[in-house]
């Protein structure tokens, strides 16, 4: 299991243990952390799962792929530090990691 | 290897803007009358390639589901060839993972007006209308970037007492003890009132909107439709009078609604008339016919269902699962279409450069290979959320939140007044493969 912070945009937090592996969108879902949708399933497809990684767990989280990328940048609140979070999965290195939520998503 | 597979198409699509209008009268199969029961039995029987599921015939009866049912099982991707001299034959794509997969391969499988666009049957050549639902990156980004954040989650969060508002006195006018059709008197009026409210539209001339919307996706072949160039006279008068809305508001300081937002965004304010149009079209069509017959199938689907609306009713807070239930169920738009940019391989069969390849929606939302018990109306169905009928990808539907809000206003609204809504005969339905829907559907509130 791996400890990962889901934090809302208005600062509330949620903590939530990942199992190794499983992706981080999925890891909001089956906790009902409010804000993460999920609606394509993990197919980064949706963007209802976008979320901000600091810039201290970048080198753990990977970069995106094109198409996350192209998911991306479509939404209002895309920042150069935004992922989808269906395409993260959680991995010993990120114990502790806080994940952060813009305001909405669609 | 793509180069072994063998060409399934039994005739080669022609050309865009190949099929002569008006199109030759279509092959329909010899029955003895055109009943649900005679058509699904037929369905279930008929080779495959006797069927073209365009035919406005199977929607109008609800009985394509039966044809989607087998070539989800036997042909998943299916190259429909009869009457093709009327679409230019299509591919079917009825699998939810096959689906997806097009979806979110823009690069090879395109949205481009000039290709046809996003329906079935071809945009007209002669008069095509720019939006960004029929365009390509880079162009399609940049639009919806602009539409954006009008439907944005906060921004419909200012919107929502309104539309509470117009949706309790909808409601509190409706008459008790009586039947009444639920679609005029609900569906489009609720969803009329809302896209005035959202291009700053004058409240009292709301159902132009609804006219419009009808006009830019009445099919010119059937009778008592307005012909092909009434047609585009209908929506050349509606450019006029937006036009005038536009040169009003480009001026003016930005005002919040549609039009405004169009007229000062340095990415839109420059668009030629017929790209103001193409997106006009797009942004009435998408928040009217859809979330309509969403409106109307959500009741029909209670009143089969009546187990359901027990539940409901014993547990209100079901409302917003209930609503993407409603949607995944209705899948107001039937399909998608694009067209493939190069040679490429989909389900095992050879898609050709130019082909047309149609998403099939509502079969996809059907899919027993992805959903548990899909043939089911299902108001707490875990995962609700998770269905097809706003699509995938970066074309995926940009109204869906407010859609999804209209309907739990609704809902709510309905729950705080009414015990129960009985729909009193099977509904009429709208002869299209594109928006499923109603066209009237008779009710009584218990008085
Ligand atoms: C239940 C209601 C609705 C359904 C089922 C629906 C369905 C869809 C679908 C299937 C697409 C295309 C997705 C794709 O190609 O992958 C789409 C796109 C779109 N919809 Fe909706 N829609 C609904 C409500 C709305 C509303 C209320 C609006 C208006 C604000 C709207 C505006 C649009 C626009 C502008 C697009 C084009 C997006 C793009 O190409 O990037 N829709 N919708
Ligand atoms: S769940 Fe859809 S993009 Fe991540």
């Amino acid at each position: 299991m791996v400890k990962i912070i889901y934090v809302e945009h208005n600062g509330a937090r949620h903590e939530v243990n990942v199992p190794e592996g499983e992706n981080l969108m999925e890891g909001a879902v089956q906790n009902n952390v409010p804000g993460i949708d999920g609606d394509c399933g993990g197919n980064a497809a949706c963007a209802t799962c976008h979320c901000y990684i600091p810039s201290e767990w970048q080198a753990v989280t990977g970069e995106r792929s094109e198409q996350e990328d192209a998911m991306i940048e479509l939404a209002d609140t895309a920042k150069p530090n935004s992922r989808l979070a269906c395409q993260i999965k959680a991995s010993a290195a990120m114990e502790g990691m806080e994940l952060h939520m813009p305001a909405t998503q669609h | 290897m793509a180069t072994q597979l063998q060409d399934t198409r039994i005739t080669q699509s022609l050309p865009q803007g190949s099929v002569a209008w008006p199109l030759p009268p279509r092959t329909r199969p010899d029955l003895p009358n055109h009943d649900p029961a005679t058509l699904e039995q037929y369905l279930r029987s008929a080779p495959l390639e006797e069927v073209d599921i365009a035919d406005p015939l199977w929607w109008e009866t609800d009985t394509n589901h039966v044809y989607f049912k087998r070539l989800r099982d036997e042909a998943p991707v299916f190259f429909t060839s009869q009457n093709s001299n009327r679409h230019r034959g299509f591919w079917n794509v009825t699998r939810w993972n096959d689906v997806m997969a097009v979806d979110t391969n823009h690069q090879v499988f395109s949205s481009e007006a000039t290709l046809g666009g996003i329906t079935l049957f071809d945009m007209d050549p002669d008069f095509i209308m720019p939006m960004f639902i029929a365009m390509d990156p880079p162009k399609h980004d940049v639009q919806r970037k602009a539409v954006n954040p009008i439907v944005s989650g906060q921004n419909l969060a200012g919107y929502e007492s309104l539309i509470r508002e117009r949706t309790q006195e909808v409601l509190d006018g409706l008459p008790r003890g009586e039947v009444f059709d639920w679609v005029d008197r609900v569906s489009i009026e609720l969803t009329s009132r809302m896209l005035a409210t959202l291009f700053g539209w004058p409240q009292e001339r709301r159902r132009m909107l609804t006219y419009w919307s009808d006009i830019s996706t009445s099919d010119p072949e059937l009778p008592g439709n307005p012909g092909k160039e009434e047609r585009q006279g209908i929506l050349l008068g509606m450019l006029q009078e937006f036009t005038m809305l536009w040169n009003e508001r480009v001026n003016a300081e930005p005002t919040g609604d549609l039009v405004s937002m169009l007229a000062h965004n340095p990415a839109t304010r420059n668009m030629p008339p017929m790209e103001f149009m193409g997106n006009l079209v797009l942004l009435i069509v998408g928040g009217n016919d859809t979330t309509r017959n969403s409106i109307s199938g959500g009741l029909y689907f209670l009143n089969k269902n009546p187990a359901e609306y027990d539940k409901l009713r014993a547990n209100p807070a079901l409302v917003e699962n209930m609503v993407s239930e409603i949607i995944r169920y209705q899948t107001p738009l039937a399909h998608m279409r694009r067209t493939a940019l190069q040679d490429t391989v989909l389900g095992g069969q050879l898609i050709h450069k130019g082909d047309k390849v149609v998403m099939w929606y509502v079969s996809a939302n059907r899919d027993e290979r992805v959903l548990d018990r899909p043939e089911e109306f299902i108001i707490d169905r875990p995962r609700a959320r998770q269905h097809m009928s706003f699509g995938f990808g970066i074309h995926r539907c940009v109204g869906n939140r407010l859609a999804e809000l209209q309907l739990k206003i609704l809902w709510e609204e309905i729950l705080k007044r009414f015990d129960k809504i009985e729909v009193v005969e099977e509904p009429e339905r709208v002869p299209s493969a594109f928006v499923r829907g109603y066209k009237k559907m008779l009710v009584r509130i218990p008085a």
